[in-house]
């Protein structure tokens, strides 16, 4: 229907078609939902057989797609046809702009604000430095997955090397969050070298797989290295971190009789919301500052073409291994800060649950765009919480938003790509050409 | 191999399983000269061109590159070294540029090594130090001067995968030049060119030999600009060589006619009646 000429559209919707469509939508999900909805069956007292019918659930249900599949057609006819070009007017397009520009300082400039704002509502400060942390952990995978293009399903393993690299090095050795924070770094960016060298011949689906085998791998040798980590049990009792070695407690020695304010423990979550996101902007600015670097160029280069890399005489094993080691490192960083968060981790935090939410932030973010990243995360975990009170069908609207969202921005929020180099004027690279981590 | 002489290729055979696609070539190309390798389809052209930049290992033979008085054997350098160490550049038969990237960001990233040594591998270049900075604006210059060469200035900053056909070709041949070549391979560049692109591209290509020095080896087809730019010629017929001159006397060699045309009927119907057909 929407590919044939305009004059189809002058003439008004087609109200025979919609309303024919509508009925076999409405017939489908009749068959489908009549044993599914609208009959109940469950074991009796005795082991019987006990049924009832739900007819007035099942009519709704069909009386939503009936109508949902009408609404849908309108919209398709309004819209125009499939690829139409819309000419936006110049004045939107010049909102849009300032608006775009707009967005990231003042995301910021409130995201300072929050500890502030929020202050006496600890579930907002909480709810924030989750936030935080997935910000963080998604724009380090976008160093592997947005800029290299490396498809990466095992994420959460070094996250998790992070995390035991600063638990077991504070209560065995006794050393301090903030020697651990780069040891820990460090641990984890040698974990993605390791990762890298048997996937260096891999792309894609292939890559995929090895990378979600490595995750599970850490996952399975921390639980079952009883001796070193305490296998399921986890380790619990992790220092908190101090404010440059001044502890947050209630003690004479403690920050908040230093500076002569009464102590509250609150104090703690505002310290912890401030170091994760300093954490996240220094990922931040590398990320950005290594895009402009002649290794930020050719893990883009690498994502695009990799036969052109090598023709050039750039090395790609090590530029692979770069990313996966960047990467990783943030993640890294990110574990011990969930680490000394927490004061307790077990396996069960480092599951492939984390690896793909973390991917789904990623891609849904659009690969490459930090501010797109950003605001996922935002969308995602905030999210997830905001439809708390929707309490089991919570999963199923969050579902149902991310396939409408993707099917609205099939490259992410913010897919198209800002160029790291220009003689005259920045223009922003359209998300067609731009090659992802499927490819 | 004569000091006049960049690349020499010495019983070069390539074998796929039981397939032979080169088999026995031996030919030379000349310092600052354009050599053009020739043949029909299928006759292991390219192939030659896989086994000279390192995307293919030889199954036996020897190539040598001959540069700053260094003999470097190509056979046994990794493929990103030939061009790196070999200084040996490429483009591809079908266009291999980075879309999704800007025509600058293309010749940026062939600039790679150069810039990564000024950027101390990245650690120097992460805190901004100047000699990076000054390395950073000379790699744009580069740049800059060969989209000015091809034509391209005006599109610096419009992404490689919007330019028209033609344009890529071109992109591609810049990029190649901003590694800094001794030899630059191209792949049929002109395929898919039209009459006046094509001659935009032979003046391009005896402008890189006359300005530049760079040696030139060319696989094409289009025998206009063959025959108008190449010093040397080699033919190709079925992996093995079969002509190897001027291109006055390739014009004129009646295997290449016979190659290229097949023989006349008269030839067919001679061997016909030798057979008893």
């Amino acid at each position: 229907m929407a590919t044939t000429a305009p004059a189809t559209l002058a003439r008004g919707p087609d109200v025979a078609f919609i309303f024919k469509k509508a009925l076999i939508s409405g017939l489908v999900a009749l068959v489908l939902f009549s044993l599914m909805i609208g009959v109940r069956t469950e074991a009796g007292p005795e082991g019987q057989l006990i049924y009832w019918t739900r007819f007035g659930d099942l009519a709704a249900m069909v009386g939503v797609v009936f109508g949902g599949s009408i609404v849908i057609e309108l919209l398709r006819y309004w819209w125009g046809p499939v690829d139409t070009i819309r000419i936006i007017p110049p004045s939107t397009t010049k909102a849009l702009a300032v608006a775009r520009r707009g967005i990231a300082p003042v995301l910021l400039i409130f995201t300072f604000l929050v500890p502030v704002i929020f202050y006496d509502q600890r579930y907002i400060l909480d709810l924030g430095i989750l936030v935080l942390t997935y910000v963080m952990l998604g724009w380090g995978l976008n160093v592997v997955v947005g800029l290299a293009g490396l498809l990466d399903l095992g994420y959460v393993a070094f996250y998790a090397v992070g995390a035991y690299s600063y638990a077991l090095l504070a209560t065995n050795f006794g050393l301090s969050f903030w020697i651990c924070l780069p040891l820990a770094g460090i641990l984890a960016a040698f974990f993605g070298v390791l990762l890298g060298f048997p996937v260096l011949r891999l792309r894609g689906d292939y890559l995929a797989i090895v990378t979600l085998a490595f995750g599970e791998i850490i996952r399975l040798v921390i639980i079952n290295w009883q001796s070193l980590t305490g296998g399921p049990n986890g380790i619990s009792g992790i220092p908190r971190p101090s404010f440059f070695g001044i502890p947050l407690t209630p003690g004479d020695d403690g920050l908040a009789t230093k500076l002569g304010i009464a102590f509250s423990p609150t104090h703690r979550i505002v310290f912890l919301f401030y170091l994760i996101l300093a954490l996240a902007l220094l990922t931040n600015w590398v990320t950005i500052r290594l895009r402009r670097l002649p290794i930020g160029r050719a893990w883009e280069a690498l994502r695009e073409d990799e036969v052109a890399c090598r023709a050039l005489g750039i090395n790609t094993t090590t530029t692979k291994l770069t990313a996966f080691a960047t990467g990783a490192m943030f993640a890294g960083f990110a574990g011990s800060f969930f680490a000394t968060r927490q004061g307790f981790i077990s396996p069960e935090s480092f599951t492939f649950h984390e690896s793909a939410l973390v991917l789904a932030i990623v891609v849904l973010g659009g690969m490459g765009s930090q501010l797109g990243v950003a605001l996922a995360a935002l969308t995602m975990i905030g999210g997830f919480e905001l439809f708390r009170g929707l309490e089991q069908y919570r999963m199923l609207v969050f579902g149902a938003a991310m396939v409408l969202l993707m099917i609205w921005r099939p490259r992410g929020l913010i897919g198209h790509r800002a160029p790291t180099v220009f003689l005259r004027h920045e223009k922003v690279i359209s998300a067609e050409l731009v090659e992802d981590a499927r490819a | 191999m004569s000091r006049d002489d960049i690349l020499s290729v010495e019983n070069l055979a390539m074998r796929f399983g039981g397939i032979v696609a080169v088999n026995d070539l031996s030919f030379t190309a000349r310092r600052g000269q354009i050599t053009a390798l020739i043949g029909p389809n299928g006759a292991g052209k390219t192939t030659v061109f896989n086994c000279i930049t390192g995307f293919y290992k030889p199954s036996a033979g020897t190539i040598r590159l001959r540069n700053n008085d260094t003999e470097m054997r190509l056979e046994k350098l990794n493929d990103f070294r030939i061009s790196k160490i070999a200084k040996v550049a490429r483009t591809f038969q079908n266009i291999r540029l980075f879309p999704g990237m800007t025509a600058l960001e293309n010749l940026m990233v062939a600039q790679h090594n150069t810039l990564m040594r000024a950027s101390g591998f990245t650690f120097l270049g992460l805190f901004g130090v100047p000699s990076y900075r000054a390395a950073e604006k000379a790699a744009i210059e580069l740049a800059r001067y060969w989209l000015d060469q091809i034509g391209l200035l005006a599109r610096a900053d419009d992404a490689a995968g919007e330019l028209p056909y033609g344009d890529q070709r071109r992109l591609e041949i810049a990029r190649a030049m901003c590694t800094a070549p001794a030899l630059l391979c191209l792949d049929e560049p002109a395929a898919g060119l039209n009459a006046r692109e094509s001659a935009a591209l032979s003046e391009l290509l005896l402008k890189i030999r006359a300005e530049h020095g760079t040696s030139i080896l060319l696989i094409e087809h289009d025998m206009s600009v063959v025959m108008e730019i190449s010093d040397h010629i080699v033919v190709l017929d079925y992996g093995v060589k079969i002509a190897d001159g001027s291109p006055q006397a390739i014009r004129d060699n009646p295997k290449v006619i016979a190659a290229y045309l097949g023989v006349d009927d008269d030839e067919v119907e001679a061997v016909e009646a030798e057979l008893g057909l």
